[in-house]
């Protein structure tokens, strides 16, 4: 192993991975490049084993859970009233009749044990993979494609395994097709009540479109702001997607699913981008999704994104270019245009220039510390709401930003969270043993000494994980 | 707008940021036999607390010659605390130097741990696991002491009701017997102390992250000045120094609290942060003597909150090494040997200075740089061991201080 190798292998693991666990620059020093394309040939790369409920399921179960709390509540409000009618405080009898005699349990409510397990799940996917390539890739669809916790709580792990998962190696346009048909997306983006005006529904109920879904799939999933779209596309795209909706959540079988509501269609032909679709019901919005997946612009779009999200907020434009060509060529072949992303040369700048988001920032910390262990998950996820970057709650639809600008701010805060977390992990750390895992070569003469020369090992481990060259990939 | 420098840190970010930890284990029926209920509570002063600036030997000769302006005396412009005919204690330490005149604490003083290199990492790992060298070590000397209690019913197993070793219970109460631990909920920010390391870093290697790292300070510097509200869901930021001591005691007294209670835990430990002082110490007013202000306010706290249980009550105060006993370059001190270990409580024979006092000319300090260590530390902590948690001498020789059996435990500290 060369110690080329072995700086190349760091950088692999900062830039394209979720940086180095113990003793992985070593593992990949040899053929770095070939360890980050191997990571793409994985059985399985991108799902998560776990045993987690289907969004459908979910959304059914916190239904329930919420329309049993309002019964109780219900019941203690009746019996309150019945004890003020006679006088008398609230009676052991009403107390006894609640259905957990009073007493409410200890532990979270179901909503977020659910959002919890899901966050555990995607944690340790992360913090324990190999290398992560493929799951930064998972995070970078997942926020491309973003819905929010806020609006849509139980379906918010569910939709990133149903809709993101299993197309991150896969054909662009099928994951277009499983984003925008998924009923957290339909919810989160409000085309679950779009019908079209002349729609049956439309004119029984007076109700009409929401361009919701229609302008942001066209804005930000697929064309890109400014892309040449109409208002007018915007409409008549709204008008085909109308009848997009599910099944609401307290229908006890099929509850929320996905389901195409003839009713609320709008009927007739549309004109998008110039292209006329006929009305074929839901497969007018099908080839309207397949065609945005196939534009150019959309090619585009990906291209510079990806480029920017592992390279740099302004990644070189003939990078751009090669991911566009190969996105276009293939036909939006995902796993082909992240490989000619490991292959271009552009990838491999020794400049690491773009900062960690919080999220990955926190990843970065547990693959070579035991924050997995002695953090609970409700800890990372505080965490991450206080560093800015909560879980699924992106605060608009175009996702957390992906900028130094937008998160460097933040480094202040994260100190205190680095200082905080080293003070729960230091204890069981040999600082310069972390230097040489997390940084290896990477680490400047300075960062070694200012880690070697800290007062105690948790101010060490503090400054380990705030060091540009860890915050940094 | 005047910044405020990053050398004059409020006393909470200094203290508190750096992760206050409180961890303890249970022995409700220690000794109760004998009809005492003794406490302990023992406080690891992380960095290397410079002694010669807690405790001056005024009365020695080269003292001021060594230190200069530096020197503590009973001179001083805020003059030193006098202790006896020849030490003098720090004036931002009342509370310490009036427990001292009622004969509730003890200085002992040129006292070190048997570790003789600097680094800050294993000299903690010498000072907390109470092992000869440095070496890994998954248990401390106050949790093997507390297990080697056991026979003779003085520990009720039954009584550890609680075993829930956190990952921030410090190496010292580590260890078999059960320990729970306890620290405050919320963020605090990191100490001024840490920042400025990482701006050092950053102004050499990312102006970006620098800038915005100063951000911070420049933040921390108009809250102090104001009264702003505190940032909702985020960590508090610093706090006027008057707030901040209020929620230093509120720490501080909460874990005498704990002891206090009849069925409470009876050992305690509390690690602080923040005693490296190489640039600008601050040793008459500064850095050091905020610092022993609030450490001086904890031990308020703790004696007020003790209440009856004080007179039944040790506190020891220990840190990994000393510091160079001359100034350095920068206005502060480096790594050295010597130091103080500071005793309080009602159960102690106090009111003075321990001390086989070795001397400030050059041909008397530890290669001609650092107080030499004449005492023990671990003859302390024995005599402290033994006679207050009854602890036996042949345990403490075997597996509380492995290889300590030269080392005779210092007799009549308990009253």
């Amino acid at each position: 192993v060369t110690p080329r190798g072995r700086e190349a292998a760091a950088l692999a693991l900062h830039r394209f991975g979720f940086s180095p666990a113990r003793d992985s620059i070593v593992a990949i020093a040899d053929d770095p490049r070939g360890a980050v394309l191997a990571d793409l040939e994985r059985t399985g790369a991108g799902r998560l084993v776990a045993d987690l409920p289907t969004s459908g399921a979910a959304a059914r179960a916190v239904f329930d859970f919420q329309a049993e709390r309002q019964a109780e509540q219900k019941l203690a409000s009746r019996a309150q009233k019945a004890a003020e009618a006679a006088g008398e405080a609230m009676p052991v009898a009403a107390k006894a009749a609640l259905p957990d005699g009073g007493m409410r349990p200890q532990q979270p409510p179901l909503p977020q044990q659910l959002l919890q397990k899901e966050a555990q799940a995607r944690f340790d996917e992360a913090a324990n993979a190999k290398i992560g390539f493929v799951e930064r890739f998972v995070w970078f669809w997942s926020n491309h494609f973003c819905i929010s916790a806020d609006k849509i709580v139980a379906m918010a792990g569910p939709y990133e395994r149903e809709a993101i998962r299993p197309h991150v190696l896969g054909r662009f346009a099928d994951m277009l097709q499983a984003v925008e048909s998924h009923p957290a997306m339909l919810f989160y983006l409000d085309n679950v009540q779009s019908m079209g005006p002349d729609s049956v529904a439309g004119i029984n109920r007076d109700k009409g479109l929401n361009e919701n879904l229609a302008r942001e799939t066209l804005e930000l999933h697929t064309l890109g702001v400014r892309s040449g779209y109409t208002q007018t596309d915007v409409t008549d795209f709204a008008k085909v997607l109308t009848g997009w909706t599910w099944i609401q959540p307290s229908e006890p079988v099929y509850g929320g699913e996905f389901a195409f509501v003839e009713r609320m269609h709008e009927r007739g032909d549309q004109i998008v981008l110039g292209k006329r679709y006929p009305d074929a019901g839901v497969e007018q919005g099908r080839a309207v999704l397949a065609d945005l997946a196939r534009h150019p612009a959309t090619a585009r779009h990906i291209a510079q994104k990806l480029a920017a999200h592992f390279v740099a907020d302004e990644p070189p434009p003939s990078l751009v270019a090669k991911l566009e060509k190969v996105f276009l060529d293939t036909g939006g072949n995902l796993k082909e245009v992240v490989k000619s992303l490991v292959i271009a040369d552009e990838s491999w700048t020794p400049e690491r220039a773009k900062l960690k988001p919080p999220s990955a920032w926190l990843v970065s910390i547990a693959r070579i510390t035991d924050a997995q262990a002695a953090i609970p998950i409700g800890r990372v996820l505080g965490t991450q709401a206080m560093l800015g970057e909560a879980l699924w709650r992106p605060p608009a639809p175009n996702g957390y930003p992906d900028t130094e600008s937008a998160w460097i701010d933040g480094a202040p805060r994260r100190l205190d969270i680095a200082d905080d977390l080293a003070g729960r992990l230091a204890n069981n750390v040999d600082p310069l043993a972390l230097v040489d895992s997390a940084l290896g070569p990477l680490a400047s003469a300075d960062t070694r000494e200012t880690i070697a020369r800290a007062e105690s090992r948790k101010q060490a481990l503090a400054l380990l994980v705030m060091a540009p060259e860890f915050l940094r990939r | 707008m005047t910044m405020t420098p990053l050398h004059a840190p409020s006393r909470r970010q200094l203290l508190l940021s750096s992760g206050t930890l409180f961890a303890w284990a249970y022995l409700p029926k220690l000794a109760r036999a004998e009809g005492h209920d003794p406490r302990f509570l023992t406080f690891i002063l992380r960095g290397a607390l410079d002694g010669l600036a807690v405790a001056a030997p005024v009365a020695d000769p080269g003292w001021v010659a060594l230190r200069g302006d530096n020197a503590l005396t009973l001179d001083s412009k805020t003059p030193a605390l006098r202790l006896d005919n020849f030490f003098a204690l720090h004036p931002a330490m009342p509370n310490l130097h009036a427990m001292f005149q009622a004969r509730e604490a003890i200085i002992v003083h040129a006292c070190a741990t048997p570790y003789r290199e600097r680094l800050h990492f294993d000299g903690q790992d010498v000072l907390e696991s109470g092992l000869t060298k440095p070496v890994p070590s998954e248990t401390g000397w106050l949790n093997r002491a507390l297990g080697g209690l056991a026979p003779g019913g003085r520990v009720d197993p039954n009584g550890s009701k609680a075993f829930g070793v956190g990952p921030m219970t410090p190496l010292v109460v580590r260890g078999p017997a059960p320990v729970l631990s306890w620290s405050p909920q919320q963020v605090m920010p990191a100490s001024d102390d840490t920042v400025h390391r990482l701006l050092a870093l950053y102004h050499h290697s990312d102006q970006k992250l620098a800038l915005a790292l100063e951000e911070h300070s420049k933040l921390a510097a108009i809250e102090r000045a104001g009264d702003m509200e505190q940032m909702p869901g985020g960590p508090k930021p610093a706090r006027s120094p008057g707030q901040a001591r209020a929620y230093f005691s509120e720490v501080a007294g909460t874990a005498a609290k704990f002891l206090a209670q009849p069925d409470g835990p009876r050992v305690g430990a509390l690690a602080l942060d923040g005693w490296d002082t190489h640039v600008n110490e601050g040793i008459a007013s500064g850095r050091l003597s905020q610092l022993l202000g609030a450490l001086d306010d904890a031990l308020g706290a703790v004696r007020t909150n003790m209440g009856a249980a004080w007179r039944e009550t040790v506190v020891v105060l220990v840190t990994e090494f000393g510091r160079t006993a001359r100034i350095n370059g920068t206005d502060g001190t480096d790594h050295g040997t010597g130091t103080v270990a500071l005793l309080v409580g009602g159960a102690l024979e106090g009111g003075r200075v321990i001390a086989d006092w070795p001397g400030l000319k050059p041909a008397d300090l530890y290669e001609n740089r650092d107080l030499k260590a004449t005492t023990d530390l671990r003859a302390v902590l024995k005599g402290l061991l033994k006679d207050h948690l009854r602890a036996d001498e042949r345990a403490l020789a075997a597996s509380v201080f492995p290889g300590s059996d030269g080392v005779k435990s210092m007799a009549g500290l308990i009253a």
